[in-house]
Formats: C-alpha cells, structure tokens, sequence
C-alpha cells in the first residue's frame, strides 16, 4: 500500500541504486528495477485506482513526484556514465587505425579492355552499333572482299598467320584475322544501310613480342556507310573520339597514306595534351573513304553511297596514353600491372 | 627508297631557302611517310680536292705505309703557299695523278677528329687523304675515297664526296611503284612546291633501227610481259670501274658497287624506276624467249641456289634455257665476269602480280622485284636502256651497238571521266574545276573538260607511270593529298538511334565487373595452345578439347594450336607470376575458344564483283570454326591474406564452386551444381555447372598429377565455363519483401554420406512452401553419434509470411512439412 513515505524512501532508493551503478549495462538494470513496470512506484501508480477518493488524490501526488525525481536521478546518473564512457572507455579502446586491412586481395579488370570498354561507350552515345565477328576469319573477308588482291604487295603488308586444313596442309582459306576490319564485310553483308557500327576485337599478326610489337593485340574498326558521308565526317567522328579518350582540347590531322580498303586513305595521328615532354602529334592509326570496289563487294552502290572506315591498336593507345613503356606488361598478365589500374583507365 | 638530295636536286629546284624539315613536311603532307633523314655529320674547315704528286712507299713498317705529295691547289700549301704537301696514308688504292679529298690542317672531321700537322713514320704529314667512314659519307674503311678526274684541284670537296647532302629515307606505299625513282620522287616535290621538274626519262632517244635488232626476242607469254627491250653494248673495257660519282650515288640510295655494268643498271633503276639487268653477251645462247618455266626446269640465280622451278615462273630463257627469273633475280650462268667485254642490258615491264607471286613464294624479294610488282612505267623501257648503254660505254670505252630491241605492246592508259561534283561528294569541301584539273595535271594526268553547269565531267587519261588510277575514287585522292587532308573540314555526322550495347557484351562485362569485384585480376593470355599443354592437363588422347585449328606459321612450334580450353593460358599466366615472386593468385580471362567443326567445308573463292550468293555465304559461315566466348578463372595460394589479424585462408574449391555461381547470377542465370570427374580436375572434387541439364562448365581442385606437372601450389582450384551457353537474361522479378517478424528453426538431418547436400536442400525448400523464405545450410557432422557412412546436416531455416506474423506453431508445421520431403527424398533421418 503505497504511502508518500514509502515514495519518499522510494526515491532514496532509486538515487542510490542510480549512483551505485558502474557502467550504462548496470544502470540499464536499476532503470528496469526503479522505473521499470514491476517497480515500486510504477505499482504503486498502478494500484491508485483502488484507494478512496481523498487518499487517491494525494498518493497520486506524492507518486507522481517520486517518479519525476527518479526520472531526474536516472537522467542525471545515465549523462554522468555517458560522459564517463566517452572520455575513459572509448580512450582505452583506441586502435591504429593505419594498420593494413587487405585481407581480401583486390581484383582489376585489364586496361585494354577498359580502353575498349570506353571507346563502345563513346560510339554508342553518338547512336552507333557495336559489331563483333571471329578471330579465326575467312581470307575472302579478311583480305579478298577488302580489295586486297591475291597478290598485291598490300596482302604481304600484314604479317599473317595462316591456319593449316583439316589434313594439316596449306590453302585452307582461313587464316587469324589481321586486323578488325572483316567485321566491316560482315556488317555491309547482313545488315542494310545506314550503318554506323564500332568493333572492338582481338587480332593477330606475326610479329615477334617485343616492348613495342606483340602478335596479338587488339584493334578498335569504325564503319559508317550512309548517303552523303564525306571525309569531313570521318574527321569529325575521329575528332570526338580524340576528345572522349584524350581530352577537350586533342584532336585529330590526316596525312595521305595507303590502304586496299580506302580512297583516299589517311594515316591519323591525334594531339595528345599529356604527352610525355610535352603536347604533341602521336601516330594513332589508319582510316579512309571506303574503297568503291569494297561497297561493290558487299552489294552497294557506290554512286548511292558512301562511308568511311578507321582502326586504331589498342596497345598502342594505351601505351603512348597511359605511358606504358614496354607492351610486354600488357599482355604477360602480371597481376601488378592491372592492379595499378583497376576498374578505369 | 632512300632518296639524296643532291641527286633530287638535279631534276628540281626548290624554292630558295627551302630546308630539309620542309622538304620532309612536304613529302609526309602529300603522303610520303619519312621514316629517317640521314645528314652526314660537319666537317669544319678545310676539305679540298688534292692530285697526288708522288708516292714513296715505306717499307720498314709493319704494314705498308705511304709518304705521298699532293697538289692541294693555290693558297693551300704550306703555310697557305702554292707548294705541295706531304701526307702519311695507309690506304694503296690510289695512283699518282689521282684525285683526293685532303682535309688540311686545322680540319675537324666528324666525332671531333682535328687534323694538325703531325710528325710520324719519320715524316712531317701535313694533313689527311680521306677515307668515305673518316667523312661520315659511307661505311668504306678499305680505302681512301679517289674522285673523278675532272674534280678540280683546290676545290671545296664537300659537295664531292656529299658530305652536305641529306638522304630521306621513304616508305613508299604499295601503290606507288613511281616512288620508288629520283623521276617519281622529283615530280612529287614539284607538285607538293608547285615549281617545275625536268622528266629525266623525257629526253629524246638514240635513232635505233628496229630493222636490226642487237638481239631476237620473243615473248611468248604476254600476259606476264608486254614489253621488252634490249640494247647492246659492245667493246666493254673488262676492267674498267664505275666513276666516283656514280658509286657515291649508289652509296648514298643503299646500294653497293660492284661492277660498272651492274652499277649503270642499278644507277638507272634508282633514277628512272625501271629495274634493268645485264646479261655477258657472250654467254646468252641463241634468241631470248619470255615464257613460263617449264615443269622441273632448273635455274642457278646470281645467289649461288639453284632452283627447281614452278610453272608459275615467269623466266627469260635462251636456248639453253632458264637464264633469268624475270623481273626478281638474274642467273649465275649469264652473270657479268671480270672477262666481260660485250653487254645485253634488258629494260622489260613485266606484269605485277606474277612478280609478286614468285619473289613471295621464294622469298626474294630485290630492289627490282619490289619496284616491279608495284608497277614500272612501262613507257620508258627504251629511254631507261638507252641511258644505261650509254653510261656503260662511256665509262668502259665501248660502243652502243646499232638497232635496238623492242617487242611487246603494253596496255595505254584508259581514260577516266569523273563528275567535278564527285571529288566534293567524297571529301565535303568544294572544288573548282580547274583546281582538279591543275591538280591532276601535275601528277602527270591529260586532263580535258567536257559539259557544263551540273554536269561538267573532267576526261583524265593517267600518265604512263599510275596504272593505280582508273577510277574517280583514285583521282579524288590525287586531289585532295595535293590540296591538303587539312584543308578537310571537322562535321560530325548523325547516326540514326542504336540499340545500345549488344547482350553478350552486357553479360560479359557484368561477369568480368563482378570477378573484379570479388577480387580476381583480369588476364590476357596468348590463345596458343600445343600438345604439351594437354599432356600436362592430363587430357586423354581422344578429348574433344584436343581437337584443334592448326598454325601453318607459328611464332613457337611448341604452341601451333588454337584454345579449345582457356585453362594452359591462365595456368601459364599464373606460373609467370609465381616465378616473379608472387603467391596469392587470383586472374581470370574472358575471351574465345576455337572449336573445329567436323568435315568443315572449304571456304570457296567468290567474286568481289558483288554481293556473294546466300549458299556461298553459308558455306564461308560453315568454314570457320565454332568461336564462343569462355571465361575461365584460376584461384592459387590464400583467398584471404594473413596478417596482423590473424591466419589466413587458402583458396580451396568451395572458393572456385561459388565463384561459379556468382557467375551464372551476374549473367542472370542460377547454375545448377552436380559432381563431375573431368580432367585436369581432381576426380572428386569437380563440380559440372549446368543450366537444367546443359552442362556448361566445371569447376574444382586441379588433379595433384596437374599442379605437379605444372609446377603449381598443391590445391589450386580452376574453373572453366562457356558464357555462350547461358540462356538469354530474362527480367528480373524481386521476391516479395515481407516486412513481418521471421521465426528462425534449426534443423538437422542424417543421411547416407553420399547423398549431395544440394539433394536434401531442395527436397527442403519444396517441402517447405512458400512460408520457408530461406534456408541455410550450417553444419556438416560426421562422427560419433552419427553412424558410420552417415553424415549429419544442419539447416537454418527462417519461416515467414507475406501477409502475417507466424505463430510457433504455424512455423513449426512449415519445418515439418519441409523434413518430410526430405525423408522420403534422401532418406534423410531427423536427429
């Protein structure tokens, strides 16, 4: 039966369990004991409704001026520790945080195929397609259909693998694709005009491994064959592919060149701002107006349309823009080489 | 091509104060890639032109020595008088009354060499007799350089001896064979400066009488040969030696001296472009036919082999036979000797692919099968034999034989019209008309106009020289190399809307981003593969992975194959890197594998002319190899580092399993887990990864007969699956997310050791329903109390409703449903 005085001894009760406490887990407990539902005062509270009238009135005074000044020793007690945690225990729980946390190793993608990654991106934000094909190609699309005859000096040009027939012998037509550009046959052939299509791709020539050659690399192909298409609009497509790998301020110039699949051909080099040295021209790659005989091949009429096609090695781009001295670092596959990369180029 | 320019400057002269970097500029702008520009290093001082007065030899020396005075000419003798000097020299191959270069006292030769006035062999040697290397002109240490007689005495000798000319080195492209000459090269200076150049091949030829030919001739092959001419020189001075002038020129483009005849010919094929041989007279039998060898025809080239021939061979024969294989190297039993006194000199324009086929398919290529198989200017056979006659007699004392041989009728060129517009329709600039004319006109073309407003054509006839241009594409070119491609316009043209990045790119690049996020480095290994490779894989000897495309040219014989499997270039990837030092390995590779098809057909030869047929297409499709993309993954060493915080991790197969099914779920497809035995894995710990039923992969511990083979950590784990076979991505749908309280139940199972886990799982989640949100399998016991061949599995099962929160007992009937289907599935036994 709850009197004020059993309130008052209540509160007494309460402060000293409070101040007793060590830590916030044992005040925790005493909160359970002195404000929980099964404390005193709650109880008490609980059971006013069976006192009489007048008793009810002032028990229920002194109750609940009990309960407020638990509440405000608890509070008080509960800012003390609280504070005593964040100054004392929280201090001895330091810990260096500089030590490694590589427990997990990291992983990389390859930067050639980041460079690629970002040129389809490039391509495709202009509406381009993306064209893959074979590695192991036909001659007919590799060499014959891109106006490479049988035996111009151009087909001896490209150091070529060629693959044996089925009896291990030669002229089994197929050899590894020397550069992306059979991709461009094989677009003309199975889709209609316009076509605006980019290849990424792997490619093979025999080459001995060196810092600066490897026989198998990859290129980047652009085709667009449209009505209308003229030089200025290859300049203009490889001017912003210069800005989207190189920058704002690179660009691109031609000088005249040969190759069986273009007329004109131009040879490209792109301004490079970050060159090493100092801003500078840097050979990039190959591209031209296609060869009329090339829209015939693939059934189109060269008075009704016209394209333009460019390649670029993706070694060599990566190697003069990310300053990778030796090519060999890119294809051994040393994991501390992709590591230094890892997910963007 | 290595062109002087002194030897340019002959036939053009450039615009006062042109420099060497405006001459390269020039030449790269109009498409003439510069790969070097060689300039002899300075000599400062005095270099003159000296007579040798007298020779003593000395002969107390080791070697021979010579005391020689020389008449270095007024003001530049001793002490700057008229006198002679006196010179110690080591070379013999000079003659008193011969012309020197004699580099003076106070002279500094290339490297810093000061002549000074020297005391040595007991003389006083006054300044230096010059050797060619001493100059930095040429690699000649055997002797000093002797000049021509009519060189002054006392005259700089700098220009002589080219001591300030400046060699470019070309790479001329394919289709301009004209490059390869002095004539060619001068009238691409002419246009690219717009100043005049003299044609050297222009002037008028010696009246020849076709009615006496120096030699019979028959061509009776046309389609390999549609010219040729010979002219004779008779008389020949055996002994006589080119002149100084020539051998320097000859030096200068590349090429060694060797005798008169042959250094006139080669002179010439440097200046003219047209390749010419030189037969002893003496030693040709009867008339000379063109023909193609006959089957098993032998023929000793000037190399010493001697050669079986092919009935593809184009050959110059006499009545002997062979003598010659045209247009790429002469015979030895024709060769100019050190007897010759009568020389055949044939000029002959022979047809360029027939060159190209066998100076390829022998691997000879020369300086006149280069030039010959991108085309020579068929019109200055003559003109380039005369001149080489010429030059032979006049430096041998022997005469040009009257008449002059000339048989076959080469093709003229034939006219090309081309629309005005056309070159604007391809380039995106305009052009006047006269421009393309003026243009076309100084690369060599006939240029007339006809029409007028819209249709104004341009009539071109090509020059004899360009044979490449027969059509507008080509003389578009012409245009535009000589306007300028910087005079092209920047126009970004607009491509209708695409259809973004194709899915089997999408997918690849979600699994490589998801290995690269688990931690595994992305490799790109060579896709050579040899047997060595599958012995090492332990592959039997009628794996289908052992069926490969073969390399007829490898770059290692030991790897002449294509991958069938990407796991020898990953594992050999992965032995680089250990022998670098590093240990904890994980790399993956996304790329093709070749996979013959059986009974491929060959893939036939179509005709550019068109579009191929539908079946000839097919057929090529149905020649090339399946190519299908694989990734593949090797995990050796920790999987997790040691380190401060503890032990580590090894990488094991349970790593390589998931890694699996975390690639199946980046490309949206849940694989399917059964046990396999597949080399090069471990026969029992190799899990197939199928989708239903298609297997498409594996993955496990790689057998110990393999690590140790290779030389690999024990237990390092590899999988190997083929992205190609994956189901298209379908649309992701979200399980439904219920936000009620779970009820969390454990249960374990017993079951024949044998039994997969995966088994008694399904059977759980089918029994369960769908109130059995999720499963998990925590515990594999075996021992004590679990029977023998028995095996204890324990599962967290969490139970919850979309809509409600789950009584106990509501939970617990979903665990017994759940444990029911498993007891009748796997017998399982509910502990």
């Amino acid at each position: 039966m709850p009197e004020p005085a059993a309130a008052g001894s209540e509160v007494a009760a309460a402060g000293q369990a409070f101040a007793a406490a060590a830590d916030l887990a044992e005040l925790a407990e005493q909160r359970h004991l002195h404000l929980g539902d099964k404390s005193p005062t709650l109880l008490a509270r609980r059971n006013l409704g069976r006192l009489p009238g007048p008793e009810r009135a002032a028990s229920g005074k002194a109750i609940n001026a009990a309960l407020q000044l638990i509440t405000v020793a608890y509070e008080e007690r509960r800012l003390a520790l609280t504070a005593e945690r964040d100054t004392a225990v929280l201090a001895a729980e330091k810990v260096d945080v500089t030590l490694p946390g590589d427990r997990r190793p990291g992983g990389a993608r390859h930067p050639v195929s980041l460079i690629m990654q970002q040129t389809m991106d490039a391509f495709i934000a202009m509406g381009w397609d993306v064209g893959d094909g074979p590695e192991l190609e036909t001659e007919y699309f590799n060499f014959d259909s891109l106006n490479f005859l049988p035996d111009h000096p151009a087909r001896a040009m490209q150091d070529t693998f060629y693959v044996a027939d089925a009896d291990g012998g030669a002229h089994s037509g197929l050899v590894l694709r020397t550069h992306t550009s059979p991709v461009q046959m094989r677009t003309m052939l199975h889709r209609d005009p316009p076509i605006y299509v980019v290849c990424p791709g792997r490619t093979y020539r025999t080459d001995e491994l060196d810092a600066t050659h490897t026989p198998v690399f990859h290129q980047v192909e652009g085709l667009a064959i449209d009505r209308h298409l003229t030089m200025a609009h290859l300049k203009g497509t490889l001017d912003h592919y210069a800005r989207a790998m190189f920058g704002p301020d690179s660009k691109t110039r031609l000088r005249p060149h040969f190759f069986p699949f273009t007329e004109p051909s131009a040879e490209l080099d792109v301004w490079f701002p970050q060159k090493k040295g100092g801003a500078g021209w840097v050979e990039w790659g190959g591209c031209g107006m296609v060869d009329p005989n090339v829209l015939i091949a693939a059934g189109l009429d060269p008075a009704q349309w016209s394209g333009f096609a460019f390649g670029m090695g993706i070694e060599r781009t990566l190697q003069f823009r990310n300053s990778v001295p030796d090519m060999r670092d890119m294809i051994e596959g040393d994991v501390r080489f992709s590591a230094a990369f890892p997910t963007e180029v | 091509m290595r062109a002087p320019l002194e030897w340019l400057s002959q036939y053009i002269t450039l615009p006062d104060g042109t420099t060497v970097e405006q001459i390269s500029d020039a030449l790269i702008r109009i498409g003439h890639e510069v790969e070097a520009i060689h300039t002899p290093p300075p000599t400062s001082g005095d270099l003159v032109v000296g007579q040798v007065l007298t020779i003593e030899e000395l002969t107390e020396f080791k070697k021979p020595i010579r005391f020689v005075t020389l008449d270095v000419g007024s003001g530049h003798g001793p002490a700057g008088s008229d006198e002679p000097r006196g010179v110690i020299c080591g070379a013999q191959n000079f003659a008193v009354g011969d012309k020197v270069a004699v580099a003076l006292p106070g002279t500094v030769l290339p490297g810093d060499f000061i002549i000074a006035s020297r005391s040595t062999y007991g003389r006083i040697s006054d300044g230096m007799i010059c050797s060619a290397a001493e100059l930095g002109v040429g690699t000649d240490h055997d002797g000093i350089i002797v000049l021509d007689d009519d060189a002054v005495v006392g005259a700089d000798a700098r220009s002589l001896v080219g001591a300030d000319d400046t060699v470019f080195e070309l790479a001329i492209t394919p289709d301009r064979g004209y490059g390869l000459s002095i004539r060619g090269l001068a009238r691409e200076l002419s246009a690219a400066f717009e100043v005049p150049a003299v044609d050297v091949a222009a002037g008028p030829l010696r009246a020849a009488d076709p009615a006496v030919p120096p030699w019979p001739v028959n061509i009776a092959d046309p389609t390999g040969c549609d010219r040729f001419v010979v002219v004779r020189v008779t008389g020949v001075d055996p002994a006589a030696r080119s002149p100084y002038w020539i051998r320097r020129r000859l030096q200068a483009a590349g090429i060694r001296s060797i005798s008169l005849a042959v250094d006139v010919t080669n002179y010439v094929m440097v200046e003219y472009g047209q390749p010419l041989h030189a037969f002893d007279t003496a030693t040709v039998r009867g008339p000379i036919t063109v023909r193609r060898a006959h089957g098993g025809e032998q023929l000793t080239t000037l190399d010493g082999v001697l050669r079986t021939l092919d009935p593809t061979d184009l050959v110059v024969a006499d009545t002997s036979g062979a003598i010659s294989l045209a247009g790429v190297m002469g015979g030895a039993s024709t060769e100019i000797s050190d007897t010759t006194d009568d020389v055949l000199i044939e000029s002959a324009h022979w047809t360029p692919p027939v060159i190209s086929r066998t100076a390829r398919r022998r691997g000879l290529t020369s300086e006149a099968s280069r030039r010959f198989e991108r085309s020579v200017d068929p019109a200055i056979a003559p003109a380039a034999a005369e001149r080489a006659a010429e030059l032979l007699a006049t430096y041998s004392g022997g005469q040009v034989a009257p008449g002059r041989t000339d048989v076959g009728s080469p093709a003229e060129p034939t006219v090309v019209t081309m629309p005005v517009g056309e070159t604007e329709r391809i380039v995106g600039r305009p052009f006047a008309a006269a421009v393309s004319a003026r243009r076309l006109i100084q690369v060599g073309c006939a240029v007339e106009t006809s029409g007028a407003g819209g249709s104004e054509v341009l009539l071109v006839t090509p020059p004899s020289w360009r044979p490449d241009l027969t059509r507008a594409a080509d003389l578009i070119e012409e245009i535009i190399r000589l306007e300028g491609f910087d005079t092209i316009g920047s126009e970004l043209p607009l491509a209708p809307a695409g259809s973004g990045l194709p899915s089997a790119h999408r997918r690849a690049r979600a699994v490589a981003a998801e290995l690269a996020a688990i931690g595994l480095t992305e490799v790109l290994s060579f896709p050579f593969v040899g047997d060595k490779d599958f012995d090492a894989l332990g592959l039997p000897a009628d794996d289908v992975r052992r069926y490969t495309s073969r390399l007829l040219n490898p770059l290692d014989t030991q790897k002449a194959q294509m991958r069938t499997t990407m796991l020898p270039g990953l594992l050999d990837t992965v032995s680089r890197n250990l022998a670098r030092g590093l240990r904890d390995l994980a790399i993956y590779e996304i790329g093709l594998v070749f996979l013959p098809r059986p009974n491929a057909p060959k893939p036939p030869q179509i005709s550019v002319s068109g579009r191929p047929s539908d079946a000839d297409l097919a057929v090529l499709e149905a020649s090339v190899p399946i190519q299908v993309q694989h990734v593949g993954a090797v995990l050796a060493g920790q999987a997790e580092h040691s380190g401060w915080w503890g032990q580590g991790r090894s990488a094991d197969w349970v790593d390589i399993i998931e890694l699996a099914r975390r690639i199946g779920r980046s490309a949206g497809t849940e694989l399917r887990v059964v046990a396999a035995e597949n080399p090069p894995w471990h026969p029992g710990r190799c899990a197939s990864l199928r989708v239903g039923d298609w297997p498409v992969g594996y993955a496990g511990e790689l057998h110990p007969g393999v690590t140790e083979r290779l030389g690999l950590p024990a237990r390092t784990v590899a999988l190997e699956l083929n992205l190609a076979g994956f189901p298209p991505r379908t649309v992701t749908v979200p399980p439904p997310i219920s936000t009620f309280p779970p009820v969390l139940l454990d249960v374990a199972l017993v079951v024949d050791a044998q039994v997969p886990a995966a088994t008694v799982g399904r059977a759980l989640v089918r029994g369960g329903g769908p109130l059995l949100e999720s499963l998990r399998l925590f515990d594999v016991y075996t021992g004590p109390p679990v029977p023998n061949g028995k095996k204890s599995l324990a599962f967290a099962l969490t139970v919850r409703a979309a809509d409600r929160t789950l009584t106990g007992v509501e939970a617990v009937e979903v665990r017994d449903a759940a444990v029911a289907v498993a007891v009748q599935d796997s017998g399982a036994v509910l502990r």
